[in-house]
C-alpha cells in the first residue's frame, strides 16, 4: 500500500476507491477555512502530521487572500476610481493566491500524497466548499490479487 | 495485463489541472461549461457575461438613464455651460460614464454563485446525514427539513441543506429562487440589474445606487438652476412658454420623484453596509434584537467604519463557477457511449432534473441493451458489457434521487448495488475496467481529457451504435439540455 508510486504511475496502475470531503470550517466567520480535524479513513494512509500541515498551509493561502488591509484598500479603491474597468485587465489579489494554491496542492501530492495512493483536489474546483481527497487502491503492485483487493475496498465501503 | 488497458487507465484517472491537457481538447468543438449550467441564467459573450433570465426591467433601468441625462446633456448642459460654468458638463457626464460601467459590472458579472455538489460529494453529504438523522427518519414520506448548526462568533447559525445545489448553504447564501442557484451573501435578486445582488457584485451594485443618487441629485439641481435662471430673465411664465425651459421643468418633476427613491435606497445600503448586514438578513430580522437578548450579527467588525472598507474594498473574491472552462468530454458517464458530445454536456450538468433523468435514461439503456444482447459485433467485448456502465450509472443516480423522496435508505442502495458490479469485476480484462472507473471517476479535476479517450469512447460507440439506441438517447438528451435552459 505504501508502496512508492509518483503520480503518473499512481494514474495508471491504481483505482479510485472512495473520496473523503474535507468541510469548510466556520467558526471565525465566513473566511474560506477548512477544518483541520484528520479525518479517519485516512488513519492508515498519512502521518497525520503531514495531513494537518497541509490542510494549514491552505487555510494561510486563504487566509492570506482574504485579508483586509492596505493593499487590498489600494486595489479596492483603485478599482473603484476606473468604475471596476481595471479589473477587466488586472488580475486580483486572491486570483494571484489562487495560483499559488494550484501550485501547492500539485506540489504536496507529488511529494506527498500521491506515493500512499492519496490525491488532494484543489478547493476553487469544488467552489471553495470542500477539499476533495480520492483514495486510490493499488491494483497492479498487488499483482494477481488485485482484483480482490479492489472488491474488497468496493463492499466494504 | 495487457498494454491498451494502462493506456485507458492512464486517460481516466488523469490528475493533472487542465493546462497539459488543452491541446488535443482544441480539435474538436470546445464546449464551455456555462453551455450546461444547471441555474436559471443567461450567458452571453461567450460565457463572459452572465445575467438572470428575465433581463427586461435591465433594458428599462438603461433607457431611463440615458434617456434623462440625455435630454440633460441636449437641453440644459449648453445653457448652464455658457450660463455658469463648462465644468457642469463634464461632471456630468464623468457621473454618467461612472453609473453606466457600475451598472453594467453589476448585471454582467457572477453575483458569486455557489457551484452545485459534484456527485460525489453529494452521496457523502448524504451519508453523513443518514448517519446523524438515524435510519429512522429515512423511511418517513418526507424527510425533516436538514439543517446544520455551526458556531460563527459565538453565534449559533443555522445552515439549511439546499435540495437543489445538494449542499449546506453556507452561512449569508441562499438560493435564488429566480436564478435556481445559491449565492453567496446574497442581499437580493434585482431586477432592475438583471442580476442576483451577492458577494461578488455588491460593492458594484452599491456603486451604482450611489453614483445614481448623486447623478439624480446632480442633474436635478441643474434643471431647477436652469429654470430659475430663465425665469428670473424673463419670467416664470414667459420661461415655461419659452420651449426649450419646458422640458427642464418637466424633468424636474420627474427627477423631484426618483430621486428619493434612489436616495432612500442608498442611504438604505449604506446603513445595510456599515452594520455588515445583507437586504435578506435585515428583512427576515435575522440579528434584529427582537428575537433575543443576545442576538447579534456575528459578521460584524465591530465598528462603522471596518465594515464600508471591508464590504467596499475587502478583497474580491473569484467566481467560483469556471463558466468559460472547457468541458471535458470523457467525465460523463455511461450514458455516454452511445452518444455524441450532446450527451458529455448534458450528463454532466449535476442538477436535480439531470440526475433523474440520466436514471431513467440509464434504466432505458439497460432494458434496451438487455433485450438486443446481440448488436455488439466487437469479439473482444462481452455480452453483458453494455449492461454493466448502465448498472453502475443506476446506482450513484438513483442515490442522489432517493434524497428527500420516498425511496429506501440511499446507502442499502449503494450497498447493494456496489456487489453486483464487483461480482463482475475480476472477470472483465482492462477495457471493462476502464468502464468501472467512469462513474466514479466524473467529478473529479477537470482537464483530463487525453488523446487515447475520445478514441476509446468513439469505438464503445460505433459497437453500441443501434439506431433506436441512438435516436431516443438522442431526443432525452436534447429534452434534457431544453429543460436545464428553461
Amino acid at each position: 500500500m505504501a508502496e512508492v508510486h509518483n503520480l503518473q504511475e499512481l494514474q495508471q496502475n491504481a483505482a479510485l476507491a472512495t473520496k473523503i470531503f474535507i468541510q469548510r470550517d466556520y467558526t471565525g466567520g465566513i473566511l474560506c477555512q477548512f477544518q483541520t480535524k484528520f479525518p479517519p479513513e485516512l488513519e492508515s494512509r498519512v502521518e497525520r502530521q503531514y495531513f494537518e500541515e497541509t490542510v494549514k498551509t491552505l487555510n494561510s493561502y486563504y487566509t492570506e487572500a482574504e485579508k483586509i488591509g492596505g493593499s487590498s484598500y489600494l486595489e479596492g479603491c483603485l478599482a473603484c476610481v476606473t468604475a471596476y474597468v481595471i479589473f477587466m485587465c488586472m488580475e486580483t489579489r486572491y486570483e494571484k493566491v489562487l495560483k499559488k494554491i494550484a501550485k501547492y496542492v500539485q506540489e504536496q501530492n507529488e511529494k506527498i500524497y500521491a506515493p500512499r495512493g492519496l490525491l488532494l483536489t484543489d478547493p476553487i474546483e469544488r467552489g471553495l466548499r470542500v477539499i476533495e481527497v480520492s483514495i486510490f487502491e493499488d491494483r497492479c503492485s498487488s499483482g494477481s490479487s488485485s482484483g480482490d483487493s479492489t472488491t474488497s475496498s468496493y463492499s466494504g465501503r | 495485463m495487457p498494454p491498451p488497458m494502462k493506456q485507458c487507465e492512464y486517460s481516466q484517472i488523469t490528475t493533472q489541472t487542465s493546462s497539459p491537457m488543452e491541446s488535443p481538447k482544441k480539435k474538436r468543438i470546445p464546449r464551455r461549461k456555462w453551455e450546461v449550467f444547471p441555474g436559471r441564467n443567461r450567458f452571453y459573450c461567450d460565457g463572459r457575461i452572465m445575467m438572470a433570465r428575465q433581463t427586461g426591467v435591465f433594458y428599462l433601468t438603461m433607457v431611463l438613464i440615458v434617456v434623462t441625462s440625455g435630454l440633460f446633456f441636449a437641453f440644459d448642459c449648453p445653457y448652464l455651460a455658457v450660463n455658469i460654468t463648462p465644468a457642469i458638463p463634464v461632471i456630468a457626464a464623468i457621473l454618467f460614464f461612472f453609473v453606466m460601467g457600475t451598472l453594467l459590472r453589476t448585471s454582467f458579472s457572477d453575483p458569486g454563485v455557489l457551484p452545485r455538489a459534484t456527485q460525489d460529494e453529494a452521496t457523502d453529504l448524504e451519508r453523513q446525514i443518514d448517519v446523524t438523522n438515524g435510519s429512522g427518519s429515512a423511511g418517513g414520506y418526507r424527510s425533516p427539513p436538514r439543517t446544520k448548526e455551526v458556531t460563527i462568533n459565538g453565534q449559533m447559525v443555522k445552515l439549511k441543506y439546499c435540495f437543489t445545489c445538494k449542499i449546506f448553504r453556507p452561512p449569508r447564501a441562499s438560493h435564488c429562487s429566480l436564478c435556481d442557484n445559491c449565492v453567496e451573501r446574497f442581499d437580493h435578486h434585482c431586477p432592475w440589474v438583471g442580476n442576483c445582488v451577492g458577494k461578488r457584485n455588491y460593492r458594484y451594485f452599491y456603486m451604482f445606487i450611489l453614483s445614481l443618487s448623486f447623478l439624480t441629485v446632480f442633474i436635478f439641481a441643474f434643471v431647477i438652476t436652469h429654470v430659475i435662471l430663465r425665469s428670473q430673465m424673463t419670467g416664470f411664465l414667459n420661461a415655461l412658454k419659452d420651449s426649450p425651459a419646458r422640458y427642464p421643468l418637466l424633468f424636474s418633476v420627474v427627477c423631484f420623484f426618483s430621486v428619493w427613491s434612489i436616495l432612500g435606497l442608498s442611504g438604505f445600503h449604506t446603513y445595510l453596509i456599515s452594520s455588515n448586514q445583507t437586504t435578506n438578513e435585515d428583512i427576515k430580522g435575522s440579528w434584529s434584537s427582537k428575537r433575543g437578548k443576545d442576538n447579534y450579527n456575528p459578521y460584524s467588525y465591530g465598528n462603522i467604519f471596518t465594515n464600508c472598507c471591508a464590504a467596499l474594498c475587502g478583497p474580491l473574491p473569484p467566481s467560483l463557477v469556471d463558466r468559460r472552462g472547457v468541458l471535458q468530454p470523457d467525465l460523463p458517464q455511461s450514458v455516454a457511449p452511445s452518444n455524441g458530445i450532446t450527451t458529455y454536456g448534458a450528463t454532466h450538468s449535476q442538477s436535480n432534473m439531470c440526475d433523474q433523468d440520466q436514471c431513467i435514461q440509464s434504466t432505458k439503456f439497460v432494458l434496451q441493451a438487455a433485450a438486443t444482447p446481440l448488436l455488439q459485433s466487437e469479439p473482444s467485448l462481452t455480452s453483458e458489457e453494455p449492461t454493466l456502465p448502465g448498472k453502475m450509472t443506476i446506482s450513484p443516480a438513483c442515490t442522489t434521487l432517493g434524497l428527500g423522496q420516498p425511496t429506501p435508505p440511499s446507502s442499502t442502495l449503494n450497498l447493494t448495488a456496489d456487489p453486483v458490479v464487483m461480482d463482475a469485476m475480476p472477470l472483465k480484462d482492462g477495457r471493462e475496467g476502464h468502464h468501472f472507473l467512469t462513474p466514479d471517476e466524473a467529478p473529479s479535476p477537470p482537464g483530463m481529457l487525453t488523446p487515447g479517450t475520445p478514441i476509446s469512447h468513439s469505438h464503445t460507440m460505433h459497437i453500441l451504435n443501434a439506431v433506436a439506441q441512438d435516436s431516443m438517447h438522442e431526443d432525452s438528451v436534447r429534452g434534457l439540455v431544453k429543460l436545464s435552459s428553461v
